[in-house]
């Protein structure tokens, strides 16, 4: 039953992640990965992490891709044959080197999965994937990532905002 | 054959009732939206001193049936510079998202049917009010699709300041729903009526962080469902008609059916959250009781909603945001925290 939902909304997300490649519009780009994300809202939902699904839907598919459409709105006063994404040439090196890091990343994953017993899986606590687990351990086992990243986080912030400044001034 | 069937029902009840629980709640929502129209323009021919619609039917019941027909047989026009698939997809997103966010609304407490315990929801989830709000955000695609897609100028413009004003007011709608959740202890969205079952705590209106909560809560929930006198997105004498200029037939109708089923959202949620949900303090404890009275207390909401439009006069847009940002806000976040003091003490 698990694995007849997981698939589909597998492939869902692969086709999705493939369409925000592939699709020549910012816009079907945008509108992709925002499917994608509602999928893999859908995969956390499936692995019992409830909570963590919905902060999905809501941090990144409903805020930042929100203002990623409002860029592109922005943008998309030109005339429809400007607004499409255009290859240049100097990048090609740079997206064979990605291209390569991320099959290599793959590879280690596969051999990682493959060698991993997954017959037995461990019995799922009651309480997992809810708001009061995930904020305790949050709060408690990794209180240390969590603020370094608000501090990083509220330094991207201030950054943005001198740089938007100066350019106003 | 007959003893398969059964068999099935046995071992598949909760998808059998799920199924048909969803399908009852999408289709109650989609008949409560002409009845809505049609109380809304009654009620604003009364606030404006003129009778509203009264020849189709009694008082003008027939109205909304014969306006859905008009609209089912109407041609629908798409102009060829529009984005075709964009254009068809951005009413489904608004109604899709409008009907699913009522997923987990409760409307009355749990009770037994053929000794089985239910309750009248679609689903009561862990953090059920984080789930209407990341639905509810996905609203906003539908009109920034609509807006983008139709490639006319007042629709973009449509568009990007219903993008701009649903971010700048969820915040603070976020906040104010926080000072409740602080309050409950709980995400859930039964928990939170159970909480206020009792005297010495009933109606989260009657604590005094919680009631300016109310205030805020009740002002961004105007500003989220784009309703006078915050409905800028769609202001008749700027912008023609805004996201949904362009469309026409029963694509228009389906805009119109998601800003009505939120506005029962909304209402629905500011019941659950401050006017004690199905709770009526005084009659017994029955669900029918609890459902009436749930439906008593929505409907009173929405007739606010409607006073509020022929009251108020459309604000400008710039202090629109000046208005969520420098006003809303900072009174949402210190009442957050004066409400989180009072629990710690």
């Amino acid at each position: 039953m698990e694995l007849l939902i997981f698939y589909p909304l597998a492939g869902f997300c692969v086709l999705m992640g493939l369409g925000v490649i592939i699709s020549s519009s910012p816009i079907n780009s945008a509108l992709s990965l925002i499917a994608m994300m509602m999928g893999l809202a859908g995969v956390f939902v499936l692995q019992q992490a409830h909570f963590l699904a919905i902060l999905q839907i809501i941090v990144y598919a409903g805020a930042i891709m929100v203002l990623f459409m409002f860029v592109i709105m922005l943008l998309n006063l030109k005339s429809a044959e400007e607004d499409t994404w255009s290859i240049r040439p100097q990048n090609t090196y740079v997206s064979v080197l990605t291209g390569f890091l991320a099959l290599g990343a793959l590879y280690k994953i596969a051999c990682v999965i493959s060698q991993a017993k997954l017959d037995s899986p461990a019995a799922v606590p009651d309480d997992f994937g809810t708001v009061v687990r995930v904020g305790t351990t949050l709060f408690t086992d990794f209180v240390l990532p969590f603020e370094v990243a608000s501090i990083l986080l509220l330094a991207a912030m201030v950054g943005a905002v001198v740089l938007a400044k100066n350019k106003i001034d | 054959m007959i003893d398969g069937i059964f068999q099935f029902i046995d071992e598949n009840t909760y998808l059998l009732l799920g199924i048909i629980k969803a399908v009852v709640i999408a289709s109650a929502l989609l008949g409560v939206v002409p009845l809505l129209v049609w109380l809304e323009r009654r009620l604003m021919g009364r606030f404006q001193v003129r009778l509203g619609p009264n020849r189709v039917g009694p008082y003008g019941l027939g109205q909304p049936i014969s306006d859905s027909i008009k609209l089912l047989f109407k041609e629908s026009i798409i102009q060829n510079s529009a984005d075709k698939f964009l254009f068809h997809l951005a009413p489904v997103v608004v109604v899709f998202t409008a009907i699913v966010s009522f997923a987990v609304i409760p409307m009355t407490g749990p009770f037994e049917l053929f000794g089985e315990k239910m309750g009248l929801w679609a689903s009561n989830i862990n953090s059920g009010i984080l789930f209407v709000f990341a639905i509810s955000g996905m609203g906003i695609y539908g009109m920034v699709l609509a807006g983008l897609s139709s490639n006319n100028k007042y629709s973009l413009m449509g568009g990007l300041r219903s993008s701009a004003q649903m971010i700048s007011y969820e915040l603070t709608l976020g906040l104010a729903a926080l000072c409740v959740i602080v309050h409950t202890g709980s995400l859930n969205l039964v928990d939170m009526v159970e909480r206020q079952n009792s005297w010495p705590n009933a109606l989260n209106l009657l604590n005094p962080p919680l009631m300016i909560a109310f205030v805020l809560f009740f002002i961004a929930g105007i500003a989220e469902t784009n309703r006078a006198p915050f409905d800028l997105p769609e202001a008749e004498q700027e912008l023609v008609a805004g996201f949904h200029t362009e469309y026409t037939g029963m694509k228009f109708a389906m805009f119109f059916m998601g800003e009505y089923i939120n506005m029962v959202t909304m209402s629905a949620l500011i019941t659950l959250m401050f006017l004690g949900g199905w709770n009526t303090y005084i009659l017994p404890d029955w669900a029918i009781i609890g459902f009436v009275a749930f439906a008593f207390k929505v409907s009173f909401l929405l007739c606010v909603f409607i006073w509020l439009r022929s009251t108020f006069p459309r604000i400008r847009y710039d202090r629109l945001m000046t208005f969520g940002w420098k006003f809303l806000l900072p009174i949402a976040i210190v009442n957050l925290f004066l409400e989180a003091a009072i629990r710690v003490i």
